[in-house]
């Protein structure tokens, strides 16, 4: 069967934020760019993002500066970052906010003409870049419109809009090509047609978003199948943190079908409060010790905040969100949660209605057209869901490179930049600042380049038949597999974990990998939905087996991996990480422990001794001295 | 709670095709879309729709329901009567590539033909100052979340592919509208609003607004407005200088 081959080199496998600014940078170094993605330019899930974008900007409170974010990213994510991505995030975010705005980005204004900044959760400053509800629209859509403008200028110049940079739209990878140790393309096929594709490239950039098909409750689309960790870890790349998954604490819980369904942060930002059944405000009983001096105690000191921010501390519905999930599970737990099974969330006593209607547009719409709730005249009744995946392909902080030559990943594929929780609006600048740095470095790296890699007949053949497989076999409804996939994993590897419900996780989901095998599916190959999901099985059982492994081995709790058999947070276990390989052929996976490196000392010197001393070992709080020490000697 | 609904449904590929009878569960809460996957998960494992957010704010999800054009994630299953026939089919201004998916290549391809964003030379990222007031006609115009249906109802190409050539549609139209109402576009796009994307075509009857799921005002902010600018401009050249002109110095300085 004929399979349609194109060169090029850099290919991006994701339209979302990382994957645009990814092929933006590779496109604007000279490189011949594809991108490519499964639903229609413009649709990924970056279109989703509510709440903004953070980067100091400073334009709201002139305090904030590069130093405050990287404390603040490091505490979110409980000092399991890799600090230099931290780092580079912090400094880089407010440059690449700017350039979208060069680029037509319209963000709300501040009374100065600035780009207005809103506060978020487990950040110190009003941070957030914004418009409205509907951030991660502005965000895509200015980088297609970049895209697109690109393709203008080479019209211009070679009378071809597509001459450097092409969309291939509704195309899904299923394999990574390698020759010998190096990438040397990538495979898929057209889910309009089921025709075959090849991509000839030395570099590949992965951004393919995360994993969140494999729960049912889940603020995720169907996009989410964690394609991207497994095309890497059949690649040979390692995946990090896999471990830990945000449960965003404020989906949607009724009606039934929208459950899951995401619930702005802003709400709170914006004054919304949580209450129980009995009508409490129960966030300011679920302040942990680490967090104590730096959020209000009692609800006026709360609800002064919100005007004045220098002579107050933050309300308590502001802590980092794995606080937030595990306070209303254990209120709803405890008996105390709405009628629906979640927590009320009320911005309707907090806001005039008018007021509610400007800032959160859309968070008044979704309610009022799929619930039948009117969030200015009533409150909406919330509770976790799957949202976010801060493990992902280990990658160099700079470059964005993987540990196989040519593959580079960026944005919430990625792993490292959120240690074990990601602070609302982090994403979307990591995917603007780490998306430029791995298409620079994806360029670089061809630039470099002695040989082409080529992809063998073999390996060829090798994908296509793995793609067609579950076409030529009449067997089982894969529908079934995932509906089981996803309750095991829900039910099992969720927001609170066990050792004995994780093993048992594990051997369910060694048995849907068998049953995996063996799904087939009716029809023909244009525009198939059912074969398209037997061949996402694979990559979310392989995911779904690296998150049940990781968090069976880390045995305390942190961020997004909270383990009721370890309810507390080690400072051994903030030096190991846990990194996953796979065979090519997916079978096995194995997970090893590795050193978490020291922060260099002029970040680590960023931090009070105090508050370290509640994370670090005694040995790494020795290093502290020595650095604080060296840090002072160099002011001298 | 639940019940037995009929749905009709287009099924077919490449130009042919039929709708298609079924019987299926709803249940309480659930909107036409849900219907839909019900559909694939147990009787119709191939059945084509797009979707991706199942919560109005990506535009994957366009189809006509009752031939009405729709997001089929926020039409509730509760508008109806539970005795109702609903009928599924694709938007008809596009070419059908299977079932309820169709080719929207054509709003793409209208894309790539207006100029992009063309700021003053001189301004570099981070120094753009803009009032509020001055960039909420924009905004209004950036809440589109390309589900191409005011393309799909607009009568001017809705069964006249003859004009599809020369007009880029409510969608793009907008798009040129909103361009040149940034207080920082400084590029000249009413001739090329009138003369290449075919805005006088429009002869303003506003079904556009009236689908959008977004409730843009497209007719009477957008539309209207350019071409009123249009006239403008083609009555006297200089007061589109000075009003640009004007425009942004008055943003910087207020
Ligand atoms: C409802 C919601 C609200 C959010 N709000 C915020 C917020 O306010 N602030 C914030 O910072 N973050 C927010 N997030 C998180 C943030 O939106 C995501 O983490 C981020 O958009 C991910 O971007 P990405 O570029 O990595 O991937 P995505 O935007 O998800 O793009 C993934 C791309 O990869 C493509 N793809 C996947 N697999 C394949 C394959 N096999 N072959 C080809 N293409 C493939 C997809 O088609 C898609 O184009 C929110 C998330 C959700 C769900
Ligand atoms: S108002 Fe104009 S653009 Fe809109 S549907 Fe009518 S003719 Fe078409
Ligand atoms: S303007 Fe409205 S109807 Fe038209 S594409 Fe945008 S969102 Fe859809
Ligand atoms: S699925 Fe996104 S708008 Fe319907």
């Amino acid at each position: 069967m004929e399979i349609e081959r194109h060169e090029y080199d850099v290919v991006v496998i994701g339209a979302g934020g990382a994957g645009l600014r990814a092929a933006i940078e590779a496109r604007q170094q000279g490189k011949k760019t594809a991108i490519v993605c499964k639903s229609l330019f413009g649709k990924a899930h970056t279109v989703m993002a509510e709440g903004g974008a953070a980067a100091a900007m400073g334009n709201v409170n002139p305090n904030d500066n590069w130093q405050v974010h990287f404390r603040d990213t490091m505490r979110g994510g409980k000092f399991l970052n890799n600090w230099r991505m931290a780092e580079l995030h912090a400094m880089e975010a407010p440059d690449r906010v700017w350039e979208l705005e060069a680029w037509g980005a319209l963000f709300d204004r501040t009374k100065d003409g600035k780009i207005s900044q809103r506060n978020f959760g487990g950040h110190e400053y009003p941070r957030l870049a914004h418009v409205g509800d509907r951030t991660g629209l502005e965000l895509i859509r200015t980088l297609q419109q970049r895209v697109v403008a690109l393709q203008q200028e080479d019209y211009a110049v070679h009378g071809d809009y597509e001459a450097y940079i092409k969309v291939f739209a509704e195309c899904t990878i299923t394999r990574l090509m390698k020759d010998g140790d190096a990438i040397a393309g990538a495979f898929g096929y057209w889910r309009e047609n089921g025709s075959l594709i090849a991509f000839d490239a030395p570099a590949v950039v992965l951004a393919t978003g995360g994993i969140g098909k494999s729960y049912v409750v889940t603020s995720n689309s169907w996009e989410y199948t964690g394609d991207g960790h497994a095309l890497a870890l059949l690649a040979g790349a390692k995946l990090i943190n896999m471990e830990f998954i945000q449960f965003h604490p404020t989906g949607m819980v009724w009606p039934p079908s929208v459950r899951g369904i995401l619930v702005t942060e802003s709400v709170r930002g914006d004054g919304g409060v949580l209450r129980n059944s009995e009508g409490k405000r129960f966030m300011f009983d679920y302040i942990p010790e680490v967090f104590k001096d730096k959020y209000a105690t009692t609800e006026e000191e709360a609800d002064r905040w919100y005007t004045d921010q220098a002579g107050n501390r933050r309300p308590p519905e502001l802590l980092p969100r794995d606080e937030v999930a595990r306070a209303i599970n254990a209120e709803v737990k405890a008996g105390r949660g709405s009628p629906q099974g979640g927590v009320f969330l009320d911005v309707s006593t907090r806001l005039p209605a008018e007021e509610i209607r400007r800032r959160l547009p859309s968070m008044h719409h979704q309610f009022k057209e799929l619930a039948d709730v009117d969030i200015t005249t009533e409150p909406m009744q919330v509770g976790p869901t799957c949202h976010y995946i801060m493990g992902g392909v280990e990658v160099d902080a700079d470059t964005g490179a993987a540990s196989v030559p040519g593959l580079f990943a960026a944005g919430e594929v990625s792993g490292g930049m959120h240690g074990s929780n990601r602070l609302g609006g982090n994403s979307l600048s990591d995917l603007l600042v780490f998306g430029r740095r791995a298409g620079a470095g994806a360029a670089s790296y061809v630039d470099d380049l002695a040989r082409r890699p080529k992809a063998s007949e073999a390996t060829l053949t090798e994908a296509r038949n793995e793609a067609l497989a579950p076409l030529e076999r009449a067997g089982e409804n894969p529908y079934e597999v995932h509906h089981e996939l996803q309750r095991t994993m829900n039910d099992l590897v969720g927001i609170i974990r066990k050792a004995d419900e994780v093993a048992e996780a594990m051997e369910a989901v060694e048995k849907l990998k068998e049953r995996a095998r063996g799904v087939g599916a009716a029809g023909t190959r244009i525009y198939n939905p059912g074969w398209h999901l037997c061949l996402d099985l694979r990559n979310m059982l392989l995911v779904s087996e690296c998150v049940a492994r990781a968090a069976l081995i880390r045995q305390e709790s942190r961020g997004g991996h909270t383990r009721d058999d370890f309810p507390g947070m080690s400072p051994e276990w903030r030096r190991r990480l846990l990194v996953c390989s796979a065979t090519d052929d997916g079978d096995t996976v194995t997970v090893e422990e590795q050193f978490q490196p020291s922060m260099r000392a002029d970040l680590i010197a960023l931090f009070d001794r105090d508050e370290l001393s509640k994370y670090l070992t005694d040995e790494e709080l020795a290093e502290y001295d020595a650095a604080v020490a060296a840090v002072a000697a160099v002011k001298e | 709670m639940s019940y037995k609904a009929k749905f009709r449904v287009w099924r077919g590929e490449g130009g042919e095709g039929k709708l298609e009878d079924f019987t299926v569960e709803v249940n309480e809460g659930e909107v036409v879309l849900d219907i839909i996957h019900r559909l694939q998960a147990t009787q119709a494992p191939d059945l084509a729709v797009r979707w991706n957010c199942k919560a109005g704010k990506c535009g994957s999800c366009s189809m006509e329901i009752n031939g009405k054009p729709r997001l089929g994630c926020m039409t509730r299953m509760s508008t109806f009567e539970e005795d109702e026939t609903i009928t599924v089919t694709p938007m008809r201004t596009f070419p059908v590539i299977k079932d309820l998916v169709t080719d929207v290549s054509f709003n793409y391809d209208k894309a790539r033909q207006i100029p992009s964003f063309t700021p003053p030379a001189d301004v570099k990222p981070g120094e753009y100052r803009m009032k509020q007031v001055d960039v909420e006609r924009s905004q209004e115009f950036r809440k589109c979340i390309e589900c191409f249906m005011c393309n799909n109802v607009c009568h001017v190409i809705r069964d006249h592919d003859e004009n599809k050539p020369n007009f880029a549609g409510p969608r793009f139209l907008m798009r040129i509208a909103e361009l040149d109402m940034h207080p920082y576009d400084v590029a000249d796009r009413k001739d090329i609003a009138q003369d290449e994307h075919g805005l006088g075509y429009c002869n303003i009857t506003k079904c556009c607004t009236e689908v959008c799921p977004e409730h843009i005002k497209i007719t009477d902010n957008a539309l209207i407005p350019m071409k009123e600018r249009v006239v403008d401009r083609r009555y006297d050249p200089l007061v589109w200088l000075g009003n640009k002109i004007f425009k942004r110095s008055d943003s910087k300085t207020r």
